[in-house]
């Protein structure tokens, strides 16, 4: 079971180049909004058409530009749960769970397949009631249940929480993670919450400008990114433009300062990065040392959050964000400048 | 047999309006739809060009669309002539002449509203459809005009209000011929210039009464309410 895919499609002003190769996993499309997750799954579904390229599943080729084949998303048995549900306003729970019955069968057998899936979705007793009359959980479970009914060989699922809130969204979450578990073809997701990424995929595409800027399993990516851009999106705050000195030392042209860093640097190396909590108070180290002015300090829930200037004024760049616990922060407390320690395993080197 | 003959002839412009207007409505129902799903998918350009073409017999003076048909249907022009010639077919002056110019002036009205539903409706609907495998043909059917019910009913119901008042073209390609070709509008228009002004309060009346009905069903039909399933589930709700 595989997804292989490798399109280009023109926008005008925006252009989509993906390729991909999914196995039996769950991939993440992590991307900021408008980057072309959600284009590359209606690409995939057959909704949109790519001017070149092909992708084939399962052995089945359901675009390729070469050989002039592109089946209709009514042939290419692909799963999309879209953001809103879908769900056909005028039907029925029941109506719109069986119209996903793909195989010619007589009407009691239809109820007795739907009844089945109803029952495992926890929908038994809202077979007759519309979209309109259900809870936000309840309308995910029916779409879900209408797509696994037609039984997809993959699940493409987009951006399936953003219109919700924080706790609807665990509920949600963890009913997907569920389906998840149990389907047994490969599974992407889009979204642009890491968290949410980092919880249901094991492996991420982080999708930039209409192409994939980096490609992990999801520990090395979260521990590591490769690049600007999926630093970014998996939470660093903090960034520098570098210059490369040696193997392992960088000059950090925003921050001011030479830098030992934990890995080798290589030549394509444009940026330093570090995540608002790897960076401590400098406790009588000397190297990897920074004195910061002391901009703002916020009160977070259940930590601090302090802003800090570099002491490079003619630059002129965001203060540095950083986390610190209550504790930690206490001593400095009403201060004006704090020196900052990088450690050389928490900087991260950056691709553009 | 022979009373429903006499009530036909007594009644003979309302039963001509009512025959003109329905068949008219269905020609306008069909093809207003057509037109209005495959031009809300269309690039803007085009889009606002056809837009403005079949638009235009709603602002144009009914006479200018009259004169216009009689360009095309007139019995000495070359479309006329071929019908006449080849099925023997009149295209002016008898009573399904008013047809053509109810229909061209009714069009736009569903048209434009039809267009209107279609392009608010949430195309998502359709593309799950297409993944879960539904013909386009039952997307159409059993999900986008459901949907679109609202609109679709009452821009039917515009075109048949229209097409029963229409007047302009309908005297200038059909006539008033008494028994013939009159209508209820044509009929109060001739009986007032002739004088029998009451015999034309008769049919200002009957056009009256028509004419509140079909608004008061437009204003039922934009209530969301009117939709049967709906007010039971809120029924129900409430309950």
């Amino acid at each position: 079971m595989s997804l292989s895919l490798d399109i280009r499609k023109d926008f005008g002003g925006f252009r989509l180049d993906m390729a991909l190769e999914v196995e039996n996993e769950r991939l993440a499309l992590l991307g900021a909004s408008g980057c072309g997750k959600s284009m590359t799954l209606r690409c995939i579904a057959g909704i949109v058409t790519p001017d070149e390229g092909r992708i084939v599943l399962n052995g089945r080729t359901l675009f390729d530009s070469a050989r002039r084949i592109n089946l209709p998303p009514q042939q290419r048995r692909v799963g999309l749960l879209f953001q809103n549900y879908a769900l056909f306003p005028n039907m029925t729970v029941e109506q719109n769970i069986t119209s996903g019955i793909r195989e010619r069968l007589p009407r009691e057998e239809k109820r007795r397949l739907c009844a089945g899936i109803m029952e495992k979705f926890n929908l038994t007793g809202l077979e007759k009631h519309r979209p309109a009359q259900l809870s936000g959980g309840q309308q995910q479970r029916v779409a879900l249940a209408r797509i696994l009914i037609s039984r997809p060989e993959i699940l493409l699922l987009d951006e399936p929480f953003s219109a919700l809130d924080s706790y609807l969204r665990w509920e949600l979450e963890q009913e997907l993670m569920r389906v998840l578990r149990e389907f047994s073809g490969p599974a992407i997701l889009v979204s642009h919450n890491r968290d949410e990424v980092y919880r249901i995929c094991n492996r991420v595409a982080v999708v930039k400008n209409g192409s994939v800027d980096a490609l992990d399993d999801r520990e090395p990516l979260f521990a590591h990114p490769p690049t600007y851009q999926a630093a970014l999106l998996t939470g660093c705050k903090n960034f520098s433009a570098v210059r490369r000195l040696d193997e392992h030392h960088v000059e950090a042209l925003d921050w001011g300062g030479t830098f030992t860093c934990g890995r080798p640097v290589g030549e394509e190396i444009r940026y330093l990065g570090v995540r608002p909590h790897f960076v401590h108070p400098a406790a009588g180290q000397t190297e990897n040392t920074l004195t910061c002015r002391v901009v703002q300090v916020i009160d977070n829930l259940v930590d601090i959050i302090v802003l800090c200037a570099p002491p490079v004024p003619d630059r002129h760049q965001p203060p540095l964000q950083l986390r610190f616990k209550r504790e930690e922060w206490a001593p400095y407390q009403g201060r004006e400048e704090i020196t900052l320690y990088f450690d050389p395993r928490a900087l991260l080197l950056l691709r553009d | 047999m022979n009373a429903l003959a006499v009530l036909i002839d007594n009644w003979y412009p309302l039963f001509n309006s009512l025959r003109i207007a329905a068949v008219s409505t269905v020609i306008v129902f069909f093809t207003g739809i057509f037109a209005a799903y495959y031009i809300a998918r269309l690039p803007r350009l085009l889009k606002g060009i056809l837009d403005v073409i079949l638009t235009l017999p709603m602002v144009l003076p009914p006479t200018v669309v009259g004169y216009f048909l009689l360009l095309i249907f007139g019995s000495k022009r070359p479309f006329g002539m071929w019908m006449l010639e080849t099925f023997g077919v009149k295209m002016v002056m008898t009573w399904y002449s008013a047809i053509f110019a109810a229909a061209v002036i009714g069009f736009p009205l569903m048209y434009r509203t039809a267009r209107g539903a279609f392009e608010s409706f949430d195309p998502t609907l359709r593309y799950s459809g297409q993944t879960l495998g539904l013909s386009n043909t039952y997307i159409f059917w059993r999900i986008t005009m459901p949907a679109c019910r609202q609109g679709i009913l009452a821009g039917t119901v515009l075109a048949f209000a229209r097409a029963l008042g229409e007047f302009g073209a309908t005297s200038m390609i059909a006539g008033y011929i008494p028994g013939k070709t009159d209508t209820i509008s044509t009929t109060v228009y001739n009986l007032w210039q002739t004088n029998r002004d009451a015999e034309a309060m008769k049919w200002v009346l009957v056009n009256l009464v028509i004419s509140t009905a079909v608004l008061l069903t437009v204003n039922m039909l934009e209530r969301r309410d009117f939709i049967p399933s709906v007010k039971r589930a809120r029924r129900k709700e409430a309950a």
